[in-house]
C-alpha cells in the first residue's frame, strides 16, 4: 500500500497557564495566528462557549480577508464523567472553577491541513487532507 | 428561586392582562440540517407562506429571515412566535465545495462570501432570542463542535433550548444517538420534508415556551 507523506505538519501545544490570562480577544488571536502558520493547535484546556462562538466569528471574518484560507477545524475532548460518582464530578467542578477545564484538550486546526475531526465521547480522531 | 418567581410573575401578568408578546423562537443549526424546511412547514401551517428558499446547496440560507406574529394553535391554547430562520454555523467555507453542485467559479465565490458573513450574523443574533430550536440532520454524526458550541452558548445565555433531530424519512437517521448525544435536552424526531412528527414538535414547542 502506497502512503502519501506527510510534509510539514506542526503541532503547537499550549499549557491553560500560557492563556488564562488573557482577554477573549487575546485568546482567539492567538489560537489564530497560530493556525494561519498552518500549525495545529492543542490547547491544554477548552476555551469558553462565547470564546468557541468568537474563534468562529473571527475565523469567518479571516475567510473573508485572508487568501487561500478556508477556516479551521475545531473539536474539544473532555474527560468522561457519565459514569463518575458524585465526588469525582464535584471534584471535577471545583478544579474547572479553580484553574479553567484544564482536564479537557482543545483541537484546533487550518482546515485546509485537518480535513475532518470525528469525534466521540472517547476520543478524537483527526483526518488529514 | 429568583428565576422561578420572576417566570412565575412574568405567566400570571401575561395571563390577566391577556397581553400577547411575540415569542422569538430561533431556527439554529449547522447548515443542511433542514432549519428552513421545518420553519417553511410551521409558516405554511400558520400563515399559508413560506419563510425562505430550501435547497441541497448548503449554505442556502445566508441571512436571517423572519416570519412576524406566527399564531399557533394547540390543544386549545394558541401562542404567538416571532419565527427567525439563521444560517447555518460552520467553521469553514470552500468555495469550491459548490461547484460540485454546478455552480459557476464567480457565482461559489460570491455564495461563499456571503456565507461566511451569514454565520457571523446568526452568531449575533443568538442574543436576541427568547428560546431556540436547534435542527440537526439525524442522519449526521450529532458529536460535531459546532452543535455543542451553539448550545453552550445558549446555556450561558440561559436560553431554553429544543433539540430537532429532523430528516428521520432517511434511512440512515438514528433519532438515539442525538439523545445520547444531548441526555439533558428535549429531542424531537421529525422529517419537516415529510410532515413527519410534526404535532408532536409542536406539542414540545409550546412545552419550551413555557420556559421562556
Amino acid at each position: 500500500m502506497k502512503y502519501k507523506k506527510l510534509r510539514g505538519l506542526s503541532l503547537q501545544v499550549i499549557p491553560f497557564t500560557e492563556i488564562e490570562k488573557l482577554s477573549i480577544s487575546e485568546r482567539v488571536k492567538k489560537v489564530l495566528n497560530l493556525v494561519l502558520s498552518n500549525k495545529i493547535v492543542i490547547i491544554h484546556g477548552r476555551l469558553r462557549a462565547e470564546e468557541e462562538a468568537r474563534l468562529i466569528e473571527d475565523t469567518m471574518a479571516l475567510v473573508d480577508h485572508v487568501k487561500n484560507f478556508k477556516g479551521i477545524e475545531l473539536a474539544v475532548i473532555e474527560p468522561d464523567l457519565k459514569d463518575k460518582g458524585v465526588f469525582e464530578k464535584f471534584k471535577h467542578g471545583l478544579a474547572k472553577r479553580l484553574v479553567g477545564d484544564s482536564e479537557a484538550l482543545t483541537v484546533v486546526g487550518p482546515s485546509s491541513i485537518v480535513k475532518e475531526i470525528k469525534r466521540d465521547p472517547r476520543k478524537i480522531e483527526l483526518f488529514l487532507s | 428561586m429568583l428565576r422561578i418567581l420572576r417566570d412565575f410573575s412574568k405567566r400570571m401578568l401575561r395571563s390577566l392582562f391577556g397581553k400577547k408578546e411575540s415569542i422569538k423562537i430561533g431556527f439554529y443549526g449547522p447548515p443542511n440540517a433542514g432549519k428552513t424546511s421545518l420553519a417553511n412547514r410551521i409558516c405554511k401551517d400558520w400563515t399559508g407562506e413560506d419563510i425562505g428558499v430550501v435547497s441541497r446547496v448548503p449554505h442556502e440560507t445566508r441571512h436571517v429571515q423572519f416570519k412576524e406574529k406566527v399564531e399557533i394553535k394547540h390543544k386549545g391554547k394558541s401562542l404567538i412566535f416571532k419565527l427567525i430562520d439563521t444560517p447555518g454555523i460552520a467553521t469553514k467555507i470552500d468555495y469550491e465545495n459548490f461547484l460540485h453542485y454546478g455552480i459557476k467559479k464567480g457565482e461559489a465565490k460570491k455564495r461563499a462570501k456571503e456565507a461566511t458573513q451569514g454565520i457571523i450574523e446568526s452568531i449575533q443574533w443568538l442574543d436576541d432570542m427568547n428560546a431556540v430550536v436547534i435542527v440537526l440532520d439525524a442522519s449526521e454524526n450529532p458529536y460535531s463542535q459546532v452543535n455543542i458550541t451553539i448550545i453552550g452558548n445558549l446555556v450561558a445565555r440561559k436560553i431554553p433550548v429544543l433539540i430537532v433531530a429532523n430528516k428521520i424519512d432517511l434511512k440512515k437517521a438514528e433519532v438515539k444517538k442525538v439523545e445520547s448525544a444531548f441526555p439533558e435536552y428535549d429531542v424531537i424526531g421529525i422529517s419537516a420534508k415529510e410532515g413527519i412528527n410534526i404535532e408532536e414538535f409542536y406539542e414540545a414547542l409550546f412545552r419550551l415556551a413555557k420556559k421562556v
